[in-house]
C-alpha cells in the first residue's frame, strides 16, 4: 500500500500556485517554482481553465525508472519512483522518458526535481483540487 | 532585493534601445513597492514636461516580500498621471509581481520613445525590444493571444499590454494584466501609448534560496492559516467586492445616474448575490493568493439570426457595477458584463469610462451637446448606444470623444456642465458617496483614490463627526497604507498584516536588519515614503488649496447628509498643514 498524488478536481483551481509554493519551499528550500515538482499551467493565457502537471504515480514498468542508467531510482509502494540522489549522474533520461514532462532539471549538477508524493501540496491546495490515493502496490 | 543588501534596477531606454542595470543600495531604505518606485519617479520625472513626453518616465516595482507570502501579490506603476497631471500611481495582480521576482528585477524603469510599435519581452537577464507594428490596433485580449503564441513560458509568464484607447493616447486608457487585472486609473495606457510600446512580457526561473527555512515556513504557515481559516477575508472570495452593491446602496453611497442620486430603488439585479446566480462560472487568483477574488461572470449574447451565439467570460467588481451600471442606470447584469468586456477590449478605464458616459448622458440630456457631438442618443439604461460610445471613444471619432476621452475634467472645461463633471483633483471620483471621510480622502491622498487612505471605511465606521479626528485618521492610514505598499500587499489583506504580521515576515527573510525590527521603524518607513510622494506632487505644482472638487458631490446626500464644501475645504487644509509639517521635517 502507498499514497499517490492525484490532481482530481481541477476545475476548482483558482491558480493561486500555492501548491508550487510550498513544494519549492519545503522540498527544495527555494523561493523558486522552477523547483517545485508540481506545476500549474494554462492553455490559451488565464482565461483558460487550469491543470496539473505532476508524476502520475506509474506502476510496473515504468519509464523513467526504466531510463535511468545508474539505477537512481526505484520504484516506490504505490506508484511512481524514489529517486537515491547519490546515484544520479544527472543525465537527464528520466526527464526525456517521462511523456507528461514531470521531471524537471533546473541545472546541469544537480539531480532532477522528481514527486516523491509527500501530500504537502494537498494538505495546502485550498480548493482541494489535489488528493492524496490509497493504492495497492503493483 | 531578497537575500541581498540592494535593489535591482532595470532601465529600458525605448529612443536608443540601450538596456542598464542599477544595483541601489541606497534605495533599500525605502524598502521596496511604492517606496522605491517613488524615489525612482523623483529622480526620473520631468517636471514642466508634458506626461506624454518621450521623456518621462514609467516606473513598475514589487516589494520587500513580493510573491513569497501569501496574498502579496501587487506592483505598483509610477508616473506623472496625463489624467491629473501630477502624480500617478496604480497597482495591479495578477502574475506580474511574480515574474518580476522569477526575473529578479525589483524595479523597471523604462523612458524614451520607440521608433516604431515595439513590446518588451524580458527573460531573466534577457531583455529584447521587439517590432510590434503588427500589432498596433489590436484589442487588449488579441494581442495576448498573439504574444503567448510567440514567447515561451507558458504558466509562469505574465503579459501587459494596452487596447486601442492608449495607442490613441486617451487620457483614461488602461494597461490590461493577465487578461483580467489592470493598472486602471490615472491614465497609464496613455502613457504605453505615447512611448509606441503596446505590451511587456516577463518570465524568469532565477534561483533564490531559502536560507531559514524552519522560520519562513512558521511564518508563512501562520500567515497563510489567518487568510484560509479566519473570517478576515471570506467576503473576498465569497460574492466578493460586489457585495458592496446592496450595501452602499442601503446607505445611500452608490452613485446612480451621474451621481444624480446615491440610492437606487430597485439594485436587485445588479446585486453581488444577482450575479452570483446568474452570472458567476468561476473564481480565480493572482499568483501566491489562496483567496480567489476575481469573479468571473458569463453572458450569452446573440450576435446573428439563426441562434448565433457568443460567449463573454468577464471579470466583474463592485466599482465596474457601479460606474459601468448604476451611475449610468443600467439595472441589469448582463447589459453591465457586456460594458465591462467592451471597455476592457478598448482599453479603458472603466471606472473613468463610466463616469464619462454619465457625465456625456446628463450633458446630451440637458441639451448642452447635441447628437451631431454624441453620434448616438445617449441616455441613462441605453446599453446600445454606450457600447457605441464606448468604441468611438476609444478611437477619439470625432472632437466631443476625443475630449471625453481624456476624462470630465477635459470634457466639461470645454463643452460645459462642470458642476455634475464628477470628478475630484480632475480624477473621476470612486464609486463610494460615503461622506466627508470619503471626499477629503480623495482630494488629500496621493493618488485622489478610496484606496489612498480608506476615508470611506472611516465614513461607515464612524458617527462622531470631528474634524480632526477624521484628518489625523485618513493622514495616519495614508501613512500605514505607504508600508503596506512597499510590501506590495493586496490591501485585501490589510486586516492579516497587521504590524507584528509584517515584521515576522520581514523578519524571516532578513529583508530589514534585525534592528529595524520594529514599529518605529515601519512608522519612520511610511513617512519617508509619504514624503517622497510629496515632493514629487510639490514638483509638479500640485496645490491641495486649489484642489478642483465637483459640486456634484455637494448636492447629492452622501449616506443621506449633505456635505458642506466649506466644512470639506477647512478639513482638507488642516491635511495640508500636516503635509507641509512632514515636508518640512528631516526625515
Amino acid at each position: 500500500m502507498g499514497k499517490v498524488l492525484k490532481s482530481v478536481d481541477m476545475n476548482k483551481c483558482i491558480g493561486c500556485f500555492t501548491c508550487q509554493r510550498v513544494c519549492a519551499a519545503i522540498n527544495h528550500k527555494s523561493f523558486t517554482d522552477d523547483k517545485s515538482a508540481i506545476k500549474i499551467r494554462t492553455l490559451g493565457g488565464i482565461s483558460g481553465k487550469f491543470f496539473a502537471t505532476h508524476c502520475l504515480a506509474c506502476t510496473g514498468d515504468i519509464a523513467c525508472m526504466n531510463a535511468c542508467p545508474s539505477g537512481a531510482l526505484t520504484a516506490r509502494p504505490g506508484g511512481g519512483v524514489i529517486l537515491n540522489e547519490k546515484k544520479c549522474i544527472h543525465c537527464k533520461k528520466c526527464a526525456e522518458s517521462c511523456i507528461v514532462k514531470a521531471i524537471y532539471f533546473t541545472d546541469d549538477n544537480s539531480p532532477p526535481i522528481i514527486c516523491k508524493h509527500c501530500g504537502v501540496c494537498v494538505k495546502y491546495c485550498p480548493h482541494n483540487c489535489l488528493i492524496m490515493e490509497d493504492k495497492e502496490d503493483a | 532585493m531578497l537575500n541581498e543588501n540592494y535593489i535591482k534596477v532595470l532601465n529600458i531606454d525605448l529612443t536608443t534601445g540601450r538596456v542598464s542595470v542599477d544595483l541601489r543600495e541606497d534605495l533599500m531604505k525605502y524598502l521596496g513597492g511604492v517606496g522605491v518606485a517613488s524615489k525612482l519617479l523623483l529622480e526620473n520625472m520631468v517636471p514642466g514636461e508634458d506626461p506624454l513626453s518621450p521623456g518621462q518616465p514609467i516606473i513598475f516595482a514589487i516589494g520587500a516580500i513580493s510573491s513569497i507570502f501569501p496574498v502579496v501579490t501587487k506592483t505598483v506603476a509610477m508616473f506623472i498621471s496625463p489624467v491629473t497631471g501630477e502624480l500617478g500611481e496604480s497597482y495591479a495582480g495578477g502574475r506580474f509581481a511574480y515574474t518580476m521576482f522569477n526575473a529578479g528585477i525589483d524595479a523597471l524603469v523604462i523612458k524614451g520613445m520607440s521608433m516604431h510599435p515595439c513590446y518588451i519581452s524580458i527573460n531573466n537577464n534577457r531583455i529584447d525590444i521587439k517590432d510590434a507594428r503588427a500589432f498596433w490596433g489590436l484589442h487588449a485580449n488579441q494581442v495576448g493571444q498573439y504574444i503567448r503564441t510567440v514567447e515561451g513560458g507558458q504558466g509562469k509568464r505574465s503579459i501587459i499590454r494596452i487596447g486601442p484607447a492608449g495607442e490613441n493616447l486617451c487620457k483614461i486608457a488602461n494597461v490590461n494584466v493577465d487578461t483580467y487585472r489592470h493598472f486602471g486609473r490615472m491614465g497609464l495606457g496613455a502613457i504605453f501609448g505615447s512611448k509606441n510600446l503596446k505590451a511587456i512580457q516577463v518570465t524568469g526561473d532565477n534561483t533564490k534560496e531559502i536560507k531559514d527555512q524552519k522560520k519562513y515556513l512558521k511564518v508563512y504557515n501562520d500567515i497563510f492559516n489567518k487568510v484560509t481559516d479566519t473570517k478576515l477575508m471570506t467576503k473576498y472570495h465569497d460574492l466578493g467586492t460586489p457585495i458592496n452593491v446592496n450595501v452602499l446602496n442601503i446607505i445611500g453611497a452608490l452613485p446612480v445616474k451621474n451621481l444624480q442620486q446615491a440610492h437606487l430603488e430597485d439594485d436587485e439585479n445588479i446585486s453581488g448575490e444577482h450575479f452570483a446566480e446568474r452570472n458567476l462560472v468561476r473564481k480565480i487568483a493572482c499568483v501566491g493568493c489562496p483567496v480567489g477574488c476575481v469573479h468571473i461572470g458569463q453572458v450569452r449574447r446573440e450576435f446573428d439570426v439563426g441562434h448565433e451565439y457568443e460567449t463573454l467570460n468577464v471579470a466583474y467588481d463592485y466599482e465596474l457595477i457601479a460606474t459601468l451600471g448604476s451611475d449610468l442606470g443600467i439595472t441589469d447584469s448582463d447589459s453591465i458584463l457586456e460594458l465591462i468586456d467592451a471597455v476592457e477590449e478598448y482599453g479603458l478605464d472603466a471606472v473613468a469610462g463610466g463616469i464619462c458616459l454619465a457625465y456625456a448622458t446628463e450633458c446630451f440630456e440637458k441639451k448642452i451637446i447635441t447628437e451631431e457631438q454624441t453620434i448616438v442618443p445617449l441616455a441613462f439604461g441605453n446599453k446600445d448606444s454606450y457600447l457605441r460610445a464606448i468604441k468611438y471613444m476609444a478611437a477619439k471619432e470625432n472632437d466631443f470623444y476625443a475630449a471625453l476621452s481624456d476624462g470630465v475634467a477635459v470634457a466639461s472645461k470645454k463643452y460645459g456642465g462642470e458642476d455634475f463633471a464628477v470628478s475630484i483633483a480632475k480624477n473621476e471620483m470612486p464609486a463610494y458617496h460615503t461622506g466627508y471621510g470619503a471626499i477629503v480622502g480623495y482630494s488629500c491622498g496621493a493618488r485622489h483614490s478610496h484606496l489612498c487612505n480608506g476615508g470611506y471605511s472611516y465614513d461607515q465606521a464612524h458617527h462622531e463627526f470631528n474634524k480632526q479626528e477624521l484628518v489625523d485618521s485618513i493622514f495616519d492610514e495614508e501613512v500605514k497604507r505607504c508600508v503596506l505598499n512597499s510590501l506590495i500587499i493586496c490591501l485585501f489583506a490589510r486586516n492579516v498584516y497587521d504590524n507584528p504580521t509584517i515584521l515576522s515576515a520581514l523578519d524571516a527573510v532578513s529583508a530589514v536588519a534585525p534592528e529595524n525590527l520594529n514599529d518605529e521603524y515601519l512608522e519612520q518607513l511610511g513617512l519617508r515614503i509619504y514624503k517622497t510622494k510629496l515632493l514629487i506632487k510639490q514638483a509638479l505644482g500640485f496645490d491641495l488649496s486649489k484642489i478642483q472638487i465637483s459640486k456634484r458631490v455637494f448636492t447629492t446626500p452622501a449616506m443621506g447628509e449633505i456635505l458642506d464644501e466649506g466644512i470639506t475645504r477647512e478639513m482638507i487644509e488642516m491635511f495640508k498643514k500636516k503635509d507641509e509639517e512632514l515636508l518640512a521635517s528631516d526625515i
